[in-house]
């Protein structure tokens, strides 16, 4: 199989997981009780008349599979539907959110991937050291820890030094701000929310770097690297970490799910206004269109990684012909 | 089990034994939640938020009540939620990997297939989306929990199966006439014990980790004092701007301790029951560190 036809393959899969998605959107909220007219029926001014021409309006009167077609036509256009509580288009609701979310979430992995790979790789050079037990038990430790409640304890600690809440100050406008101003003031308040990401996801991601490298650190070339008398530091960067990059870029954007799902519960904690905030606030509101939608964006933004994680397998390493 | 026998396991593996007592100490705490709690977990016993005292060692929560009382009463329905939720997450897992890996050709690659597509669909947003649908009781947290995380012990079982399917003792079975389900049920799950034993601590873990997720977005159980919920009621109550530290530490604590408890016996009888499981290939999550 060629490299062209593989990528055609995963480009297919991720197409067919999105659909999937879409389509369990679809199942659960059609075996809810009820649909979005049920909300009128509690409503003593509104009379069956206004619920039928709701039901007709919104395609509810016609049968389940018209329905999934039309639904399945609206996505395709990108349509997500339109928010219960502000009557905005759904995509117009979670897009600023989802930029608002993205440096956050870069933020917090780089801090996370840096600290990992630092980790990973000091307790797997000196394997069976104290170098390498403690950073392990930490890693083991921090990767067990509720996200939530690291954002928490991060507050209790660092409260009165960073922001705590919110993505910018809401008074610094009025000082008339240089852009740098609005920078610094902007990355203030993603320090918090990025530095717990980093901090619970920097456990896992060591244990992977560690095991990787421990893997490759077992081969025969690093034996041979070693009698060719290189340096300690070369071996593990020249040989070892190079032939350990494919597992550990595919194992975290495996991890690329869990990444949202951290989200979801840290700007919570936060108060930051991205997507995962913007889902919280669908929860309490029950306002299921967003809800649907915020999920269906999520899927797509994961598969999107896992086949950037597929395409860059190939650059990684050479061998793969799939 | 003697007694000789057990402190010579706990020596060759101290890690796992340490988690193992752990694990029993929550475990009893829990059971004797009602006995060792000085007060009832719906007692007002002092004021808003009092700081830890000799009568109360960790303080009131933001109703008045004890925080240790809370605590133990907390770690009844974590670990009812994590070994239930882990327990149905099992029994789909294991069938569908047993069938899948066993019975190989087309039922396997429409399983696999399937156990794909779910694996990359992100778990807390779907969780929302079903909890929110749903209703909110533990009933509910558990079964959602346990539907969505069985694609991962699938996946496992069903490379142990396929494994087992081309053992001599299977295919003699199989010359001599026994059924698929007769195979299956005296020759391959017995097998596949160790394994699903093992993958029911990980599982354990992860469910009290997305308890706590649930029950922080407002999902779970208004009723169920779980530990999730002790989290989520210090984050809701104010506990910040009141710096009561003793309302939002020790819950989150307590999970972790739990939760690494967990990965070390898993690891420990991953190393134990299955030598030729050498790979780091479980889950993301509980990612093997041991060599």
């Amino acid at each position: 199989m060629g490299r062209g036809e593989y990528v055609v393959r995963r480009l297919g899969f991720a197409l067919v997981t999105v659909w999937i998605a879409a389509t369990i959107n679809f199942v659960i909220f059609r075996a809810a009780p009820g649909d979005a007219s049920s909300q009128y029926e509690t409503c003593s001014t509104c009379s069956a008349a206004f619920r039928e021409h709701l039901r007709e309006e919104l395609g509810l009167n016609r049968s389940l599979p018209e329905q999934y077609l039309l639904y399945l036509k609206g996505l395709a256009q990108g349509d997500l539907g339109e928010s219960f509580q502000t009557r905005r288009p759904v995509w117009d609701e979670l897009v600023d959110p989802l930029l608002n979310t993205l440096p956050m979430l870069a933020l917090g992995m780089a801090l996370g991937l840096g600290l990992g790979l630092l980790v990973g790789v000091v307790s797997a050079w000196r394997r069976r050291t104290v170098a390498d037990w403690a950073p392990v038990s930490v890693s083991l430790f921090l990767s067990a820890l509720p996200v939530q409640w690291v954002g928490l304890v991060l507050l209790l600690l660092l409260g009165g030094v960073l922001p705590t809440a919110g993505i910018a100050d809401p008074y610094l406008r009025f000082t008339d701000p240089s852009w740098w101003d609005v920078l610094v003031d902007r990355l203030a308040h993603m320090v918090l929310p990025a530095l717990t990401i980093g901090l619970v996801w920097c456990g896992s991601w060591a244990l992977i770097v560690r095991s990787a490298l421990l893997d490759s650190l077992g081969e025969d070339y690093i034996l041979t690297a070693r009698a060719k008398g290189l340096s300690n530091w070369a071996i593990v960067r020249r040989y070892a970490l190079r032939n350990a990059l494919p597992p550990i870029v595919t194992l975290i954007c495996l991890t690329a799910g869990y990444l949202v799902a951290g989200a979801l519960l840290v700007e919570t904690v936060f108060s930051y206004p991205g997507i995962g905030l913007e889902l919280y606030q669908a929860v309490r509101n029950r306002d299921y269109a967003v809800l649907q939608g915020g999920f269906l964006l999520l899927t797509a933004a994961i598969v999107l990684a896992n086949l950037a994680a597929d395409l860059l397998h190939f650059r990684l390493d050479p061998r793969v012909t799939a | 089990m003697s007694l000789t026998k057990l402190w010579r396991m706990a020596r060759r593996q101290p890690g796992g034994a340490a988690g193992a007592a752990v694990l029993a100490a929550i475990a009893v705490a829990a059971l004797l939640a009602p006995v060792l709690a000085r007060s009832g977990p719906r007692e007002k016993v002092g004021g808003v938020y009092q700081a830890p005292s000799w009568a109360h060692p960790l303080g009131l929560d933001d109703a008045g009540i004890d925080m240790a009382t809370l605590l133990l009463w907390g770690a009844r329905t974590s670990l009812l939620v994590g070994f239930a939720a882990a327990a149905v997450a099992m029994l789909i897992g294991g069938a569908v990997g047993l069938a899948a890996g066993y019975l190989g050709g087309r039922t396997d690659t429409i399983a696999m297939r399937i156990t794909d597509y779910l694996l990359v669909i992100p778990d807390i947003p779907l969780l929302l989306i079903v909890a929110a649908v749903w209703g909110r009781s533990l009933t509910s947290v558990i079964l959602i929990i346990g539907l969505l995380s069985w694609t991962r012990t699938a996946r496992v079982v069903r490379a142990q199966a396929r494994g087992l399917r081309e053992r001599v003792y299977v295919k003699r079975a199989k010359a001599i006439g026994a059924g698929n389900l007769r195979i299956l049920a005296h020759h391959v799950l017995p097998q596949t014990v160790p394994l699903l034993s093992t993958l029911t601590i990980f599982a354990v873990g992860n469910a009290i980790l997305t308890e706590t997720a649930i029950a922080f977005l407002g999902l779970g159980d208004p009723t169920a004092i779980s530990w999730g919920r002790l989290i989520q009621n210090a984050f809701d109550g104010q506990a910040l701007s009141r710096q009561a530290w003793w309302a939002i530490v020790p819950p989150g604590l307590a999970v972790g301790v739990l939760i690494v408890a967990c990965t070390l016996v898993g690891r420990a009888l991953e190393e134990r029951l299955n030598p030729r499981l050498r790979g780091g290939h479980l889950s993301v999550r509980t990612f093997r560190v041991a060599p």
